[in-house]
Order: C-alpha cells, then sequence, then structure tokens
C-alpha cells in the first residue's frame, strides 16, 4: 500500500518536488514543508479563508484540498506578492489603511482581495451584481459580498474596504 | 484522517473502472465537501480516485438546443458562462448565493449535487445519526431542529439538502448524465435523482457503487423572469433557511423549486398550476403534509412570503 504520492508544483516562481503523505493539505505542506508560514490555518474547514492562496490565479481555500491534487500548478502566496521593501500595492494599501489589527486573517484577506479585483475584471458575476448581461463594476456592495469569504475577528472590515476600492480605483 | 490510497483518473471511463476495482473509494473532485468530512472522519475512503484529470471542464451547446455542463466544470465558471447568464440566469444566480468565491473557484458541477447535509448532528462524530452511521438513531428529532427539513423527511432522518445549485437544476429539468464501470451509460432527471430518506437515510442518490457523473444537461431554455431568492442568517456566506427557484412566464404561469426545507430540491407540478393564484394557494399545495418541529415551523410562512416577493419581482 502506498500512502505516499510524489508531486511537484511552483510556489512564487521556483520550481518544489514533494513526497508526501496523501493526506497533506496544500495548506499543511505550504507551511509544514516548504515553511511558507506567510499562509494561515485558522478553521481548517474551508470556513474563514485565513488559508486563501492563488492557484493559476485563482483564489482558493489551501486547506480544502490536497497536496498531490495539484500537480504542475503554480501557487503563489502572500510571501510572493510582495516583501518588505517590494510590497505589492494591495498589501501596501493595507498597511496605510490599517485593514488589520491582529493580523492574522491578514494574508488570507490580501490574497482575496487581489483575486476579487481580477474576478471583477474578468466579469465574474457575484451575489451583489445587479445585471448578469452587464460588464461587473467595482463598488463597496461588490466588494463585501466577494470578501464574505474571509473572516476577521478583531473587526477591520471598513479600512480593508478602503484598501481594497484604494487599489481599484489606482488600476487602469 | 484515516490513510488513504491516491491515484488520478484521466478519463470518465478510468475513474468508473478504478471505483470497481477498489471497493471504499471515492472520487474527489474540487474536495470542498469531501475533505471537510474526511478530516472528520466521517468520510473514510480508503482510496482516493482525483477526476481533475477527467477533461469533463467544458460548457457545449447541444444541437436539440440546451446546455451540457461537463461534471467538472467550476461552480464559478458555470455562473459566469454567457450562455448561461442570458438563458439560465437562474443557475447563476443560485451559484453566488452559495459558498464563497475561494470555494466556487474549487467546487464542481458534480461535486455540488453530490454534497452531504449541513445537518449539526451529522457533523458531531459523537452523537447518534443514521445517515452518518446507518440505525445509529436521529439526535436531531427532538434536538435543535432551525436547519432542518419540514417536508419529505422520515422517522429516520429530517435533514435538508444544502446545495443551493440543485434547487435551480430541478426548476430548469436537468439531467445527470453518467457512466459506470462497464462502460454503459445512463442520463437521470433531476427529480429522480436524490433520494427520500424513509429509513435508509444514508443512502442519499439513485447512483450505483462507483457510478460516475459526467455531465449535467440543461434542456432548451424556457425563458420568462428567472429568479432564485435565497433566505439566511446574515446576509452572505451561510446556508439557506430558505431558498425558492422560479421561472415566472408573461402569463403568469411558470415553475417554483424551494430548497432548505426537504432532503431534496422541493417541487410539485400540481402546486406550479395554482401559481396565476399567487403565493398562498402554491405554497399550500407544495408544502401539504409538511411535518415541521416548533424549532422549524417557520419555513412553511418563509416559503409562502418567499414565494409571494419572487412573484411580486417576476411582475415588476
Ligand atoms: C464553508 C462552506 C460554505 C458553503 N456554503 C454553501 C452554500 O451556501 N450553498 C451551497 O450550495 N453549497 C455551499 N457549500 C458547499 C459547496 O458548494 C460544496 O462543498 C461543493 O459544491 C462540493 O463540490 P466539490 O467539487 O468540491 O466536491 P467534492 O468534495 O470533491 O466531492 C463531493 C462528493 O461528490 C463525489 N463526486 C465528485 N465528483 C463526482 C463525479 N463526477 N461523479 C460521482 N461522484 C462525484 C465525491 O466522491 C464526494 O462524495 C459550502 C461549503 C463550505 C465548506
Ligand atoms: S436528521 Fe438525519 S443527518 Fe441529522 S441527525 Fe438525524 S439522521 Fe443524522
Amino acid at each position: 500500500m502506498n500512502y505516499k504520492t510524489e508531486v511537484s508544483f511552483t510556489v512564487n516562481g521556483e520550481e518544489q518536488l514533494l513526497n508526501v503523505d496523501n493526506r497533506t493539505t496544500l495548506l499543511d505542506a505550504l507551511r509544514e514543508h516548504l515553511h511558507l508560514t506567510g499562509t494561515k490555518k485558522g478553521c481548517d474547514h474551508g470556513q474563514c479563508g485565513a488559508c486563501t492562496v492563488l492557484v493559476d490565479g485563482r483564489r482558493i481555500n489551501a486547506c480544502l484540498t490536497l497536496a498531490v491534487m495539484h500537480e504542475g500548478d503554480n501557487i503563489t502566496t502572500i510571501e510572493g506578492l510582495g516583501a518588505p521593501g517590494d510590497l505589492h500595492p494591495m498589501q501596501a494599501a493595507f498597511v496605510k489603511h490599517d485593514g488589520f489589527q491582529c493580523g492574522y486573517c491578514t494574508p488570507g484577506q490580501i490574497c482575496s482581495s487581489v483575486a476579487v479585483l481580477e474576478e471583477i475584471k474578468a466579469n465574474i458575476p457575484s451575489h451583489a451584481t445587479s445585471d448578469l448581461t452587464q460588464q461587473t463594476k467595482v463598488s463597496d456592495a461588490e466588494i463585501r459580498e466577494r470578501m464574505s469569504g474571509n473572516l476577521c475577528r478583531c473587526g477591520a472590515y471598513s479600512n480593508i474596504l478602503d484598501a481594497i476600492v484604494e487599489v481599484a480605483e489606482a488600476r487602469p | 484522517m484515516k490513510a488513504f490510497t491516491y491515484e488520478r483518473a484521466s478519463t470518465a471511463e478510468a475513474a468508473a473502472q478504478a471505483a470497481a476495482k477498489n471497493p471504499g473509494a471515492k472520487f474527489i473532485a474540487g474536495g470542498t465537501n469531501l475533505l471537510d468530512l474526511m478530516k472528520l472522519e466521517i468520510e473514510t475512503p480508503q482510496h482516493l480516485i482525483d477526476v481533475n484529470g477527467t477533461g469533463l471542464d467544458k460548457i457545449e451547446a447541444i444541437p436539440e438546443g440546451g446546455l451540457r455542463i461537463g461534471a467538472m466544470v467550476r461552480n464559478t465558471d458555470l455562473a459566469a458562462n454567457e450562455t448561461v447568464r442570458r438563458d439560465y440566469g437562474l443557475l447563476s444566480r443560485a451559484l453566488v448565493a452559495g459558498a464563497s468565491g475561494q470555494l466556487r473557484n474549487k467546487a464542481t458541477t458534480a461535486g455540488n449535487l453530490l454534497q452531504r447535509t449541513r445537518c449539526p448532528y451529522f457533523y458531531d462524530p459523537n452523537q447518534p445519526c443514521n445517515k452518518r452511521q446507518a440505525g445509529s438513531g436521529c439526535s436531531a428529532i427532538g434536538g435543535v431542529t432551525r436547519q432542518l427539513g419540514v417536508i419529505g423527511t422520515s422517522e429516520a432522518c429530517i435533514a435538508t439538502h444544502p446545495s443551493d445549485m440543485a434547487v435551480a437544476m430541478r426548476a430548469l429539468d436537468a439531467e445527470v448524465e453518467t457512466v459506470k464501470s462497464d462502460g454503459s451509460t445512463r442520463s437521470i432527471p433531476m427529480a429522480d435523482f436524490h433520494r427520500l430518506p424513509g429509513d435508509t437515510p444514508h443512502i442519499e442518490t439513485v447512483l450505483e457503487d462507483g457510478e460516475f457523473i459526467t455531465a449535467v444537461v440543461l434542456p432548451k431554455p424556457v425563458g420568462g423572469k428567472q429568479i432564485y431568492r435565497k433566505v439566511r442568517d446574515r446576509a452572505s456566506y451561510a446556508f439557506a433557511l430558505v431558498s425558492v427557484a422560479a421561472v415566472i412566464q408573461p402569463d403568469g404561469r411558470g415553475r417554483v423549486a424551494v430548497g432548505g426545507v426537504a432532503p431534496k430540491p422541493w417541487r410539485m407540478e400540481a402546486a406550479e398550476a395554482e401559481l396565476a393564484k399567487g403565493a398562498r394557494a402554491t405554497s399550500g399545495i407544495l408544502l401539504e403534509g409538511a411535518r415541521p418541529t416548533d424549532d422549524n415551523r417557520f419555513k412553511i410562512d418563509l416559503v409562502e412570503r418567499t414565494l409571494g416577493a419572487v412573484i411580486a419581482e417576476a411582475r415588476g
């Protein structure tokens, strides 16, 4: 019986080859095997969004997917978005607007919000979209709805919204 | 989580054959429901068949009119599809009313139909539950039942089916296409796909062991005003207390399926004949014979009021 599988994927531009217990979630692979601890484990059941990462540009909950299911995928974590001294515009906006207190949900919030702006641009509808046949547009209601999969227990929501709106408005 | 062996299937047929060869195997698609339940050891497959490489990720027009949606099409892509938005708006609306952006990016069409109940006792391995462990009893009966079912339930189980998408699929008369390990295929109308619990609530659909879903087919568009209204305890990211999926035609006739009240999307063609008379007449027939608990009796009124709001919205 083989309970381990080899898998290779790219994380933040670097090729990785792992031999993991099949049970390893993508989240545990990132944190425990690759020591990328920016991605947080909150509820571990897909409810809080702290583990949000980008896979081939799309945001997902890293806790509800197995590492072995990501052969050949391109993964971006908060570490890959930007680093101190070279922040991603969304990271800079979160700092500027005080979009956090304890900071635990923040990596997930930032990965999610980067993807939210791409989703709106790609005309993916949400529950807040009024007309399905029109191009979706950035609005407070759209951002609030699209960010509902990321919980913040400190309640920094209004500052998070301000940060995302600022980045959205600065974009071409 | 219990240890399991793992393989990747590259076609639907190979997936069905792998399941036949490995008793105790499960398919894994998005994984957003299965892994959640495996962590709690509510699901304990010995072998996982990863079906993400089966290539069933296309939405195609079919010659007779209608749409074939591959089993692996993600909820996000289905909701965003141009044809779906234009001709089956009900389906887009139901999809975006469910889960979160992150989850919809992974969740698949087949996995969504097969997601399991959110009954709190089903999720608590310390409590008896006939659905989790056949014959152990039902902790919900006599327990906290606000979220649970009011119709189609049984003495053995009063859980609901939690999917939003399935309610829209039922209203749109979708059919589920499958393949078995011997290569034979069949098409199952949504009306027959989910089973009522009776005394075997652990058997939730008519799928046979190892039968693999390849697609969900939507018939020709039916037009009309298409509305999905979901009522829940918070404005976003919560399961439905009650949801109404409706297609209302200009002459007042139409279709209604209801979620959050039963072990499957709840629709009665006899109730739809009353639509022109209004919400009370329609929901009266739709929920005839309901057996609510004291905790969830409010759902009976809520269906009527939600349907009333939907009819008013359709009239403009
Ligand atoms: C926090 C949270 C909130 C949620 N909120 C909502 C909500 O509001 N509304 C809603 O509708 N849903 C909600 N969901 C549920 C979500 O929609 C489902 O988890 C998802 O649709 C399941 O799809 P999947 O592809 O991830 O399935 P998986 O978890 O991969 O599989 C589910 C089941 O389907 C089987 N399966 C998968 N593909 C096939 C196939 N092709 N043939 C045969 N069997 C197959 C698997 O073996 C498994 O038994 C929520 C989930 C979470 C975690
Ligand atoms: S209602 Fe069904 S799922 Fe809930 S405890 Fe009873 S048997 Fe289990």
